[in-house]
């Protein structure tokens, strides 16, 4: 159980955001660049005292400024991920790995032994690296000795400051597995700063979206991808629903994998590596979803979708963006204003939604 | 080769800045510190009074000296009266005034030093649950342990050959206070003593040089250590 409230104020930026989350999991702060998340981890860390705030971790109050409460950074417990890494540069891996471990509270006074050395290094990957120095690693081992040296230190919760953003493309691939599996292995909540949908996606559980030092919204990633009012999240070319889905069959002969989800199916090409069963979640991306008032015939695509329209929301200039229902899923999907006049598209209108197609670049684990 | 004053002479140099380093080592730390960490009232007056030994002619640091710690002098005379001690024309008073001398270059290394210091590093630290001191002794000292030997190297060096300040506060006595350039100058001084300069410069030379190699040696290990090289 976690509680933030910040208020501080820039020199020309106001700060004031207010969230819960309600246990383990990933809760991310999701912005463009300046909305305010870092600082706010950074005040739930103590390494920035705002104006005024209230951080309650675990029913531990760790900032409570109209009680003149603060703690102090080094008795809070948050394990802090930063974006750069910010390893010891004179000690080697394992030392690195031991720093927070050699000084975190001894005994059972709050909660369970966290995972071990041993453990840690394992999960992470990080037994062929225990004596090198932190300068002659790359960028992604780096970052993965610097995720287990913060959950070592037994924190009692995890601050992830943008721990990917200073990495190239394939260096995420690489990491972001490992902080999936922390994720899981930890069982802490985590905050976590992004400004990448992908990592979202893949990580996250819950949504708390920024804009300009205020929260826009806050709830589950499916109810916040699902949403056509948020033009934070709308303008984005990969806006669109996130859906959790289950892999249904592996049809070898006709190269398909039927994917099902609550309301309707999902037909694509053949992914052999998925076992059926398996859970995961997709995005289906606004732009990628077009809609017809009748069942189109004749058409290469294979998802058409019998959905009802919710609601038609205005995305810019020329574009509107519409919720649809398939069941009790919500989709979106992107189309010309044009096309609403054309087609007389109006809430409660029954209608078909086509799927051009899924992207599986931003999978993750359901 | 050389005499056994000329000997003196050198084995004194020696002692002179070896002392003058040892006292002003962990203040010149402190004050580094203070000056590129701290935000305080008068810190721009404690950054020109620290290095005005540098801009000040060594005789008058010397002659500040004298007023100073004189028998009669403020501080001089409570210590002479109060605890015996006397710093004017000992041993003790040349490694004084050359601790004053080389102050500034030992608090300008360090402080070259700890500017280059991440301070995310201590924010690391510190939300690994390290203390103020804690992180001091594990991350900031160890990383700023480079220039805090290039300051002593730099100021053993140059204390080796300080001259106004301790002619003019601690004199000229052989045995006592006539270190390496005093004997050369006394040298120069006394009808024939040309040879016995020219020995004593060499050697002057000599230690010069091998200090520095020294430092570049100590100093290349040092950055291996810290994972720099």
């Amino acid at each position: 159980m976690l509680e933030v409230a910040v208020r501080h104020r820039f020199p020309g930026f106001a700060l004031e955001a207010e969230f819960g989350s309600p246990g383990a999991g990933v809760t991310a702060l999701f912005g463009p660049s300046g909305c305010g998340k870092s600082t706010i981890l950074a005040a739930v860390a103590g390494l920035l005292r705002p104006e005024a705030g209230r951080v309650v971790a675990g029913g531990e109050v760790l900032l409570d400024t109209a009680r003149g409460v603060s703690v102090a950074p080094e008795r809070r417990r948050c394990g802090v991920v930063f974006q750069d890494a910010r390893l010891f540069p004179h000690l080697s891996v394992a030392s690195n790995l031991r720093y927070g471990l050699r000084r975190a509270p001894r005994g059972a006074t709050t909660d369970a032994e966290g995972p071990g050395f041993g453990e840690v290094v394992e999960l992470l990957g990080l037994g062929g690296l225990l004596g090198r120095r932190p300068l002659g690693l790359s960028g992604g081992e780096r970052q993965r000795v610097a995720l287990g040296r913060a959950l070592l230190a037994r924190p009692r919760l995890l601050l992830m400051d943008e721990p990917l953003a200073a990495l190239d493309a394939g260096r995420r691939a690489e990491v972001l597995p490992f902080l999936a599996r922390l994720r899981d292995a930890a069982g802490l909540p985590i905050l976590y700063v992004t400004h990448a949908l992908d990592e979202v996606d893949a990580l996250a559980d819950r949504l708390v979206l920024l804009e300009a030092g205020r929260v826009l919204a806050a709830g589950t990633v499916e109810a916040l991808a699902a949403r056509a009012d948020l033009p934070a999240l709308a303008r984005r070319r990969d806006a669109g629903a996130v859906i959790g889905c289950t892999v249904l069959a592996q049809d070898a002969a006709r190269g398909l994998t039927r994917l099902g989800f609550e309301g309707g199916e999902l037909v694509v090409a053949q992914r052999p590596g998925l076992a059926v069963g398996t859970r995961l979640r997709l995005r289906l991306r606004a732009r990628d979803v077009a809609v017809a008032t009748e069942a189109p015939r004749g058409i290469s695509m294979h998802n058409i979708l019998p959905a009802r329209l919710e609601a038609v929301v205005t995305a810019g200039e020329a574009e509107a963006m519409l919720r649809l229902r398939v069941g009790p899923t919500a989709l979106l999907a992107r189309v010309t204003r044009d096309s609403v006049g054309r087609l007389g598209l109006a809430p409660g209108m029954a209608v078909f939604a086509l799927v051009k197609s899924i992207a599986f670049d931003h999978a993750g684990p359901g | 080769m050389l005499s056994a004053e000329e000997w003196d002479a050198v084995r004194l140099s020696l002692a002179v800045a070896g002392r003058s380093v040892l006292v002003s080592l962990l203040p010149a730390v402190l004050v580094a510190w203070a000056l590129a960490r701290g935000r305080f009232p008068g810190r721009m007056l404690l950054d020109a009074v620290v290095h005005l030994p540098l801009v000040v002619p060594p005789v008058v640091v010397g002659w500040g000296l004298l007023m100073l710690f004189g028998v009669r002098g403020p501080v001089g005379g409570p210590l002479n009266d109060w605890f015996g001690v006397r710093l004017v024309f000992t041993t003790e008073g040349a490694a004084l005034a050359t601790a004053v001398m080389s102050f500034p270059l030992i608090v300008r290394s360090v402080r070259l030093g700890l500017e280059g210091l991440d301070p995310g590093l201590e924010e690391a630290a510190r939300t690994l649950g390290a203390g103020w001191l804690d992180r001091f002794l594990t991350v900031t000292l160890p990383l700023m342990s480079p220039g805090i030997l290039a300051g002593a190297v730099t100021a053993f060096a140059a204390g080796l050959g300080e001259f106004g300040a301790v002619i003019t506060f601690a004199s000229n006595i052989p045995g006592e206070t006539q270190t390496l350039p005093l004997a050369i100058y006394s040298a120069t001084q006394s009808p024939g003593g040309e040879a016995a300069a020219g020995r004593l410069a060499l050697v002057s030379f000599a230690l010069a040089l091998t200090g520095l190699l020294l430092a570049e040696l100590l100093g290349r290990r040092l950055g291996r250590w810290l994972g720099r090289a």
